[in-house]
């Protein structure tokens, strides 16, 4: 393993455990929770085999669902935007599967690296939130839960990579 | 045969993918139903173990609101406790029928001194019982040791009660002891307002012989006291010549009171009409 792997499992155990010992207790105006797990997602290297980001991605959402008791719900939805990942970065980097070497989200613009965390972000609460309500009733609830949490989800993240960058 | 593993060599991150949905999906209708066990849930021995040692944590952290809990709800209990002692308290209360020897009738209410003065020329006390438990104007107070007074003003739950330090306050006795003769000698108490503990004993008959030591006890001959509840013991006869007066030392140390014993009499009434009679 190189060192590489070590860190992704670092951030992998320690993303899960921030989530599910810290952020699931938040509940910020009783139903308001930041989902950060789905950094691992956006930092996961690109490689042409995905097989290993997607199941790396359903374990991720797996542990978090053991620890929020919600059956597949976060497993589904992570696996997900692991899986549409790549269209994602084909149409906001116009870049190819051979850039994926060299491909770092610190070296791109940020807008597009905007761009592309809020868009897979959203997708996956709105997933999310539609699976955990389970019924076509209350689709508002589901709607403003999505885009309440989506922004303070990507608030986190914003700030956290901001702070982790600078050295 | 060919076609089909060309087909999943080209779709089998779809196949993968849609295998892995599908499964979540499972997950969460298993989730959904109950009979059904679940391995994905909190209660397993990883999620479960980490769970305890937040909570470990957490409990530490949150001792202090934990403390405040306990401190509401240790008052809520004891508001309840005081609550319930007061039901216990008043259904305390019995009748003691004495017939046989003094033809009186008597009900004991209990209760506690809520405020004690004696310092002054007229003292008076406050109980915690009132008209709600029984209590009317002119009833004797006792406690275990002996006399204290006599209620005076009641309002609903208090009542106030004339202490035997109080210099209008005036309480028929006798000495406990019959005479050679076989007789009781009978006077009647004061205070001088001069010493918390000693009260005066006037107009007792000039042929009782009195010692120090002998005891004084309450005569029955009003309608409030019963007749036979200790009062005191005789300290000194040094005045008796002069103005027929016997310093009489109290049981009770009426500094520190505390549990009484408020004594209702049923033939007050009837006494207090005969005698009414009389005076017309």
């Amino acid at each position: 393993m190189s060192r590489n792997s070590f860190y992704l499992l670092f951030v992998f155990i320690g993303l899960i455990l921030l989530q599910a010992l810290v952020l699931n207790n938040i509940l910020l105006f009783d139903r308001i929770n930041p989902y950060i797990y789905i950094a691992f997602i956006f930092i996961y290297p690109f490689k042409k085999n995905r097989f290993s980001i997607l199941s790396i991605a359903f374990l991720l959402g797996l542990c978090i669902d053991m620890f929020s008791d919600s059956g597949g719900v976060h497993a589904f939805a992570t696996t997900f935007i692991a899986y549409s990942r790549p269209y994602f970065f084909r149409t906001i980097f116009q870049k190819t599967e051979l850039d994926y070497e060299f491909f770092s989200l610190k070296q791109e613009s940020f807008g597009k690296v905007f761009n592309f965390i809020v868009i897979l972000t959203f997708l996956h609460h709105f997933l999310l939130f539609s699976l955990l309500n389970f019924s076509f009733h209350n689709f508002f609830y589901v709607i403003s839960n999505t885009i309440l949490s989506g922004i303070f989800t990507l608030f986190i993240y914003f700030l956290g990579s901001f702070i982790l960058s600078r050295k | 045969m060919q076609q089909l593993i060309y087909f999943i060599q080209r779709y089998r991150y779809v196949l993968y993918f849609l295998l892995l949905q599908l499964l979540s999906l499972l997950l969460i209708i298993n989730n959904h139903s109950y009979h059904k066990s679940k391995f994905i849930s909190s209660a397993n021995s990883i999620s479960g173990g980490v769970f305890e040692k937040r909570k470990s944590i957490t409990d530490y952290l949150n001792l202090k609101t934990e403390n405040k809990l306990l401190i509401q709800e240790n008052l809520l209990l004891k508001n309840k406790i005081t609550f319930l002692q007061s039901k216990i308290d008043t259904a305390k209360t019995y009748t003691q029928i004495d017939s046989i020897e003094y033809q009186q009738q008597y009900k004991y209410i209990d209760g506690i001194i809520t405020k004690n003065e004696y310092h002054k020329a007229y003292n008076y006390l406050t109980i915690n019982r009132g008209k709600k438990n029984g209590i009317t104007s002119e009833m004797a107070v006792i406690n275990h040791l002996g006399v204290i007074g006599v209620t005076d003003a009641v309002s609903n739950s208090y009542a106030r009660v004339r202490s035997i330090l109080n210099r209008s306050n005036e309480l028929s006795v006798r000495l406990k002891n019959k005479d050679i003769n076989g007789n009781y000698y009978y006077g009647s108490l004061s205070w001088d307002t001069k010493d918390y503990q000693i009260v005066q004993l006037n107009d007792i008959p000039r042929q009782a012989t009195i010692s120090i030591g002998d005891t004084i006890v309450t005569s029955g001959r009003s309608a409030i006291f019963p007749e036979g509840i200790l009062v005191g013991s005789v300290k000194s006869t040094e005045l008796r010549q002069k103005s027929n007066t016997i310093e009489v030392q109290l049981f009770n140390d009426m500094t520190s009171l505390r549990n009484i014993y408020v004594i209702n009499n049923f033939h007050k009434q009837e006494i207090k009409e005969l005698e009414q009679l009389t005076n017309e």
